[in-house]
């Protein structure tokens, strides 16, 4: 996503200022596809550009976890049970691997966490949308891990060499999340007329908002171009959205499901699929705060935080009594 | 040991491991910090996996046909036989622990024996089950202690969770006739000589916490005998079986 404000607070990185040398330096070896780590010298935009796309990522996988969360104690078998709660744990494993990484770049968890509670930091827009029934999580898991993975693979590839190896490890999980989701979405699909009917409805809800994950049109979409050449961005958000609708048409066909999209259609020219426009009016007003449930998720995250700061404090506290025992004991 | 007591006896160890493992699931996305909606989840998982296996054995003892989903999804309030400990609310994160702490040092114990039982099938199910229950009593110790020895604030909360939840300790420990028989039979464990080693763990967690043992004038019991649950049980049935209650016979 691309729309948020989150701003380094600039303290870990080892450079300040951008001289030109270091910055063409830098240029050269990201054109020929070096990796940046964290020790090194880095633009200054550069490194905020990560951090807010990176502490989002984390935050996406964070939040991601309240929808399908709404589902675990009501799965309809106890190995879908099973299944939801290890794939929703995956998702927080995603979330603490991205904090790490964005931690690298010398802003601390607290921190990031604290842009989320107060708004200022964006989580992915798919989350806004309510979980109506057990459809839901198969359709995320198809759909939304689905779109996930095309993202995401093109971020293996990511000159920041935390972001791109946090990516591979990720991705491996994200596969299986898709797996999950596909073949629930089959047992409703080949089910009964109430299955067909939830599988149908999860479709025509969750086929748009998966389509907006990949962010804005090429047109209107500002720092790509700076983005792509510093390879944090590999391909164009219209790029990756065609690559997953190529994708997924096929998928919704094998399972009997209609697309909600009347001008979808295979284009042998171009060998891709055709499809409508995005109601972008749609896309702004969720993600400004105008989703059915903006409201409702970030108030359950900031409950979380708050419930469990005497948790934290505790513990912080515990450590520092032991430390302090230790000490003296190796003194005696 | 008849086949009903058998069947009952499996249902006991199953419930216990379901209704737990669901109340944990309920802090999936709510836990007070990041590393514990996974650890918890972790040990939601176990309990599940457990329950899972000892349902099917359940089920399989029986011989009616019954699988895991059947008795997971098919059973009111009545036919459950869990212990009323874990059915009881996560309330705050003190409580949660303390739940599990007073419940996990019970549980190895019994695993450690089951290891040794005479239903084979239950034996290797408690030789996968031990490990991971192991760890779940690692878990549970680690926090009371943090908590007991942490902040004032912390101290007091773990304090008054132990209070809450110390009345429900006794029903572990009384065998009735279910609990008697799987003794004689070989299946399970004396429960009321497991108390002794139970005090000793238990006190020597609670120790290095730095607190005391709870001093409370109530016990109750029912839960397993009867069936005769808390009032939390109707409600996580509810939330647990809706799916199956509402489109019956359909495959997931
Ligand atoms: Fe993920
Ligand atoms: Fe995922």
């Amino acid at each position: 996503m691309s729309d948020a404000t989150l701003d380094s607070k600039g303290g870990a990185g080892p450079a300040v200022a951008d001289d030109p040398k270091r910055r063409a330096a830098f240029d050269a070896r990201v054109a020929a596809e070096g990796k940046v780590e964290p020790r090194d010298w880095m633009p200054e935009q550069y490194r905020k550009t990560l951090i807010r796309q990176i502490s989002q990522h984390a935050h996406s996988e964070y939040v991601g976890m309240l929808p399908e969360g709404n589902w675990v104690t009501r799965a309809p078998t106890l190995r879908r049970k099973a299944v939801l709660l290890a794939k929703i744990q995956d998702e927080a494993g995603h979330a603490l691997y991205l904090y790490g990484a964005a931690e690298t770049m010398g802003v601390s968890r607290a921190e990031m966490l604290d842009a989320l509670h107060e708004g200022k930091a964006k989580y992915s827009s798919i989350f806004n949308y309510p979980t109506l029934t057990w459809a839901d999580v198969a359709a995320i898991g198809w759909l939304v891990d689905g779109a996930a993975i095309v993202n995401q693979v093109a971020l293996q590839r990511c000159s920041y060499g935390p972001y791109a190896r946090a990516m591979v490890r990720i991705c491996k999980e994200e596969s299986f999340h898709q797996r999950q989701g596909y073949e629930a979405m089959m047992a409703l699909a080949q089910g009964s007329p109430d299955q067909k009917k939830m599988a149908q409805d999860s479709l025509n809800r969750w086929w748009w908002p998966s389509l907006m994950m990949f962010g804005p049109s090429d047109r209107d979409s500002p720092h790509s171009a700076q983005n792509m050449a510093w390879k944090i961005k590999r391909e164009s958000n219209d790029d990756l959205r065609q690559r997953f609708v190529d994708m997924t048409v096929p998928q919704a066909d094998y399972l009997g499901l209609t697309m909600p999209d009347p001008d979808l259609k295979w284009n042998e020219e171009r060998g891709h699929y055709d499809f409508g426009e995005i109601d972008w009016d749609e896309f702004w007003r969720v993600v400004k705060g105008n989703g059915v449930c903006n409201r409702e998720r970030l108030q359950a995250r900031r409950d979380a935080h708050d419930k469990g700061a005497w948790v934290r404090e505790a513990a912080v506290a515990h450590a520092e009594k032991r430390a302090a025992r230790s000490l003296a004991q190796a003194a005696e | 040991m008849n086949q009903d007591q058998h069947v009952d006896y499996l249902l006991r160890l199953g419930d216990n491991a379901l209704i737990l493992g669901h109340r944990l699931s309920e802090w999936c996305g709510h836990a007070p910090i990041l590393e514990e909606d996974i650890a918890l989840t972790n040990v939601a998982l176990d309990l599940i996996g457990q329950a899972r296996m000892l349902l099917t054995q359940a089920g399989a003892v029986e011989g009616k046909g019954r699988d895991e989903d059947a008795l997971a999804f098919g059973r009111d309030v009545l036919d459950w036989r869990n212990v009323l400990l874990v059915e009881q609310p996560n309330g705050d994160f003190a409580d949660t622990i303390a739940r599990q702490f007073l419940f996990d040092i019970w549980n190895h114990q019994v695993f450690s024996t089951l290891l040794g039982s005479t239903d084979a099938e239950l034996a290797a199910i408690a030789a996968k089950a031990v490990k991971e229950i192991a760890y779940h009593k690692r878990h549970s110790s680690e926090w009371l202690i943090r908590l007991g020895d942490g902040t004032e604030e912390s101290r007091a909360r773990m304090i008054r969770a132990l209070d809450v939840h110390w009345g429900f300790v006794e029903e572990l420990f009384t065998p009735d006739a279910v609990d008697q028989a799987a003794f004689e039979a070989g299946i399970g464990p004396d429960l009321a000589a497991l108390r002794p080693e139970w005090d000793a763990a238990v006190a020597a967690v609670l120790d290095e916490a730095g607190l005391e043992r709870p001093e409370v004038g109530w016990a109750v019991h029912g839960g397993k005998t009867d069936g005769h649950h808390s009032e939390h049980l109707g409600f996580i049935l509810a939330e647990l079986q809706f799916m199956q209650r509402a489109y019956p016979g359909l495959a997931w």
